[in-house]
């Protein structure tokens, strides 16, 4: 765990998960954390993927309160409605009332009971709005309860606080204005929220004043409101200009590139958000004037140290949205990728460092670390060569017989670095990668398998003596296990010919000698 | 090498940009939202706020008890940092405490709002003014969809109503009742009983709901102190220097 490490990057910062909290059996959490997980995947795949994050600590649990939070649950709108009085009336039991509220307004049916009754709302923003500082707090926390809810008539019931929350961001309370973000990056998942209200009432302006806070807490929650704007379908249109002509980004990549000792958590989320704000492709020249490459790139050498020498947890949180922030830049046309070059060999190195932490826990860190690799390698003969150069290169076709996805990915760096041309060739061809191309073609997959006759092309084309080398190691044969597939045959049977003109074998003798090797080779 | 390339290979070096919404951010993605959602077992981390002995609110007037640093900074920074030293309101933000005391007590103000428009908007990030206080309630309501009952904007009728009270009544006036008693509608049948009830409590009150020094005591304290004399960290704030974009 984080905290077991003094002095690096901040388990002060990362926020608490409810995943210890469900006082069950290991097992059941497992099950459960699955169900989740495959709830969220198939959430993305029809774009409904959001999330909320909960912030209050229940501090009820202090004996004051008799009722446990299954009772609470319980509760008939009656007795909402009578705890609602006692609160109103303001008699001694009140700050007891409250916490039994915020209790309640942890389950769903206690919410639809809170917002069907009338004035409750008023109430509540009354009390928000008081300056009976703990009350004031109880009924924010009720406010977040309630900011967490799935159903949009919560969220609207919540609105006519919307005013009041960005009001309190520009206070000097530390807590609230950390309550008032989380609820309010809770609501904004509601688009019909952000525009008829949020937006008219200057959030962003606010934000942007918030973001330059000194504390840790507030700077991660703007982050965490940031990222839930910015991820929203409509937000290139609606949002992300507003942001772009703010202070916004600058700050944001000052605080994902400036937080590794205390606010890892800051770096995170505004790390996604400059990745929503990259996707959206409104003014990533402006972004790029801004000399987010450079920063995002010396943010990952430092990263790639922090990893080496320490066992923080949770880094590819951070890792992921960086690595996509700079793939993505540096697809762009404008991108003036000279000052790069310094530091591509490191960048390399530290995407390696990355592969191999989180392989095979995190696949996902693989695969985009090497689609940045694939963009540095494009037109750059500087990272090819820093590439073939590395010590890390066996480790690079050792990826190659890993995963599907992963597989494909090395292929096309690798493609990548023979279209280079002869010499590029030549030190493939003398880093053995051959053999590894040849083991490729068993498998079945047809993108790989392709992808690899792509490759097995340039090479031959670039630097012909490998050739003999391949046919050596069987390649003919493996080539003719996919003379029948459609995708592949055509490629399959000019490689087969050119490999034999340079070979200069004859086809038919090399069958019966091929099949002898092939086999041992299985064995 | 490109153009040498005859035959059915069709390889070519080329940048991948991917959209937010690619297959290929999946798993990322996926696993992002379960850190928001707390279903990650490595990240979890306890913040226990510690515990001090119970200690109270050294502010003159003020006495609430508090047992941890927070709630003590959470009632500092609400009750005794934006606060006006002529009327003893306080305020959740400077910009909104700026706008009262020019407003409320600077003299010229009442001067220059006859040839000007003067009434700013009380959205920070809105630079415009005007020229009374109603229309700049109409702007909040139109143009920033503000409640029509905004506590912390007060008109000037509020404020005559409200001098007509027994001073102790005045002086701990907190932050809202901007509700006049005609806007009081059906909805807010739920709304804090009479407005005192809840509201006047704090601000120069003990523990909730006792008043623990009486308002004469409070006007002791008050004349022994020159009003230009500030404590702490904007303690009380006398009318000085405007908001420089005005």
């Amino acid at each position: 765990m984080a905290a077991s490490v003094p002095g690096t990057a901040g388990p002060k910062s990362w926020k608490r998960s409810c995943y210890h909290s469900h006082g069950c059996s290991v097992e059941h959490l497992r099950t459960w954390r699955r169900e989740r997980e495959a709830a969220l995947r198939s959430a993305r795949r029809l774009q409904q993927l959001f999330s909320k994050r909960h912030l209050c600590e229940d501090t009820s649990s202090d004996g004051e309160v008799a009722m446990d939070s299954e009772t609470t649950a319980l509760l008939s709108e009656e007795e909402v409605s009578q705890l609602l009085r006692k609160i109103q009336r303001g008699t001694e039991d009140r700050t007891v009332s409250m916490h039994l509220l915020r209790r309640g307004l942890q389950h769903r049916e206690i919410q639809q009971k809170f917002i069907r009754l009338e004035g409750s709302m008023s109430l509540l923003i009354g009390l928000f709005t008081s300056n009976l500082a703990n009350l004031q707090m109880d009924a924010a926390c009720c406010l977040h309860e309630l900011s967490l809810s799935t159903d949009p008539a919560v969220v609207e019931a919540c609105l006519p606080a919307t005013s009041y929350l960005l009001t309190y961001l520009s206070g000097h309370s530390v807590a609230l204005v950390e309550l008032c973000l989380y609820t309010l990056g809770n609501l904004v998942v509601e688009m019909k929220a952000v525009k008829k209200h949020l937006l008219p009432q200057g959030i962003i302006p606010v934000l942007a004043s918030c973001i330059q806070s000194p504390h840790v807490a507030i700077q991660e929650g703007v982050g965490y409101v940031l990222s839930q704007l910015l991820q929203s379908k409509e937000a290139a249109d609606e949002i992300i200009p507003l942001v772009l002509e703010s202070t916004l980004p600058q700050h944001m990549l000052h605080l994902v590139c400036s937080r590794l000792e205390d606010g890892i958590g800051t770096a995170v989320e505004c790390a996604w958000g400059l990745h929503y704000i990259i996707c959206s492709q409104v003014n990533n020249s402006l972004l790029i004037s801004q000399r987010t490459v450079p920063s995002l790139v010396q943010l990952l050498l430092e990263l790639s140290s922090l990893i080496a020498t320490t066992s923080v947890e949770g880094l590819e949180l951070l890792i992921c949205p960086v690595v996509r922030c700079i793939g993505n830049l540096l697809a762009e046309d404008k991108t003036d990728n000279n000052e790069l070059l310094i530091k591509e060999e490191c960048l390399l190195k530290a995407l390696f460092v990355f592969i191999q932490r989180f392989l095979p826990k995190h696949t996902f860190v693989v695969s985009e670390c090497l689609w940045l690799m694939n963009n540095l390698t494009v037109s750059s003969t500087t990272s090819c060569s820093a590439l073939l150069s590395l010590e890390l290169f066996p480790y690079m076709l050792k990826l190659l017989c890993s995963y599907q996805v992963i597989s494909l990915l090395v292929l096309t760096v690798l493609c990548n670095i023979a279209a280079k041309g002869t010499a590029y060739c030549e030190m493939l061809h003398q880093k053995a990668v051959l053999p590894s191309l040849v083991n490729i073609l068993v498998v079945s997959d047809v993108e790989v398998v392709g992808q690899d006759l792509e490759l097995l092309h340039l090479i031959f084309l670039h630097w012909p003596k490998a050739a003999t080398d391949f046919v050596n190691h069987s390649g003919l044969y493996a080539l003719q296990q996919h003379q029948d597939n459609l995708h592949l045959q055509e490629r399959v049977k000019a490689l087969i010919q050119t490999a034999s003109r340079l070979t200069a074998v004859p086809q038919n003798d090399s069958f019966g000698t091929e099949s002898v090797h092939f086999t041992s080779l299985q064995s | 090498m490109a153009g040498e390339e005859t035959g059915p290979f069709r390889f070519r070096p080329t940048w991948v940009r991917y959209p937010a919404d690619h297959p290929f951010f999946e798993d990322g993605d996926v696993h992002r939202h379960m850190y928001l959602q707390g279903l990650l077992e490595n990240v979890t981390k306890d913040t226990e706020r510690p515990r001090t002995s119970e200690f109270s609110c050294q502010i003159g007037g003020c006495s609430q008890v508090f047992n941890t640093l927070e709630s003590y900074e959470h009632h500092y920074n609400m009750l005794h940092r934006n606060v006006c030293s002529s009327c003893k309101r306080a305020f959740p933000s400077t910009h909104l405490l700026d706008v009262h005391i020019l407003e409320w007590h600077d003299s010229l103000f009442h001067i220059m709002a006859e040839k000007q428009n003067m009434y700013q908007c009380l959205v920070e990030s809105c630079l415009e003014k005007f020229k009374s206080s109603k229309d700049r309630k109409d702007h909040l309501i139109t143009v920033h969809r503000y409640p029509s009952d905004f506590r912390f904007d007060k008109s000037l009728k509020a404020r005559r109503k409200e001098k007509m009270r027994p001073p102790s009544e005045e002086s701990s006036a907190s932050m809202d009742m901007t509700v006049e008693d005609s806007e009081q509608s059906p909805v807010d049948a739920m709304e804090i009983g009479p407005n005192e009830s809840i509201m006047e409590s704090g601000f120069q009150s003990g523990t909730e709901g006792t008043v623990v020094f009486p308002a004469s005591e409070k006007w002791l304290y008050k004349s022994r102190i020159p009003p230009a004399i500030c404590f702490g960290q904007g303690a009380t704030r006398v009318f000085k220097g405007r908001k420089k974009k005005s």
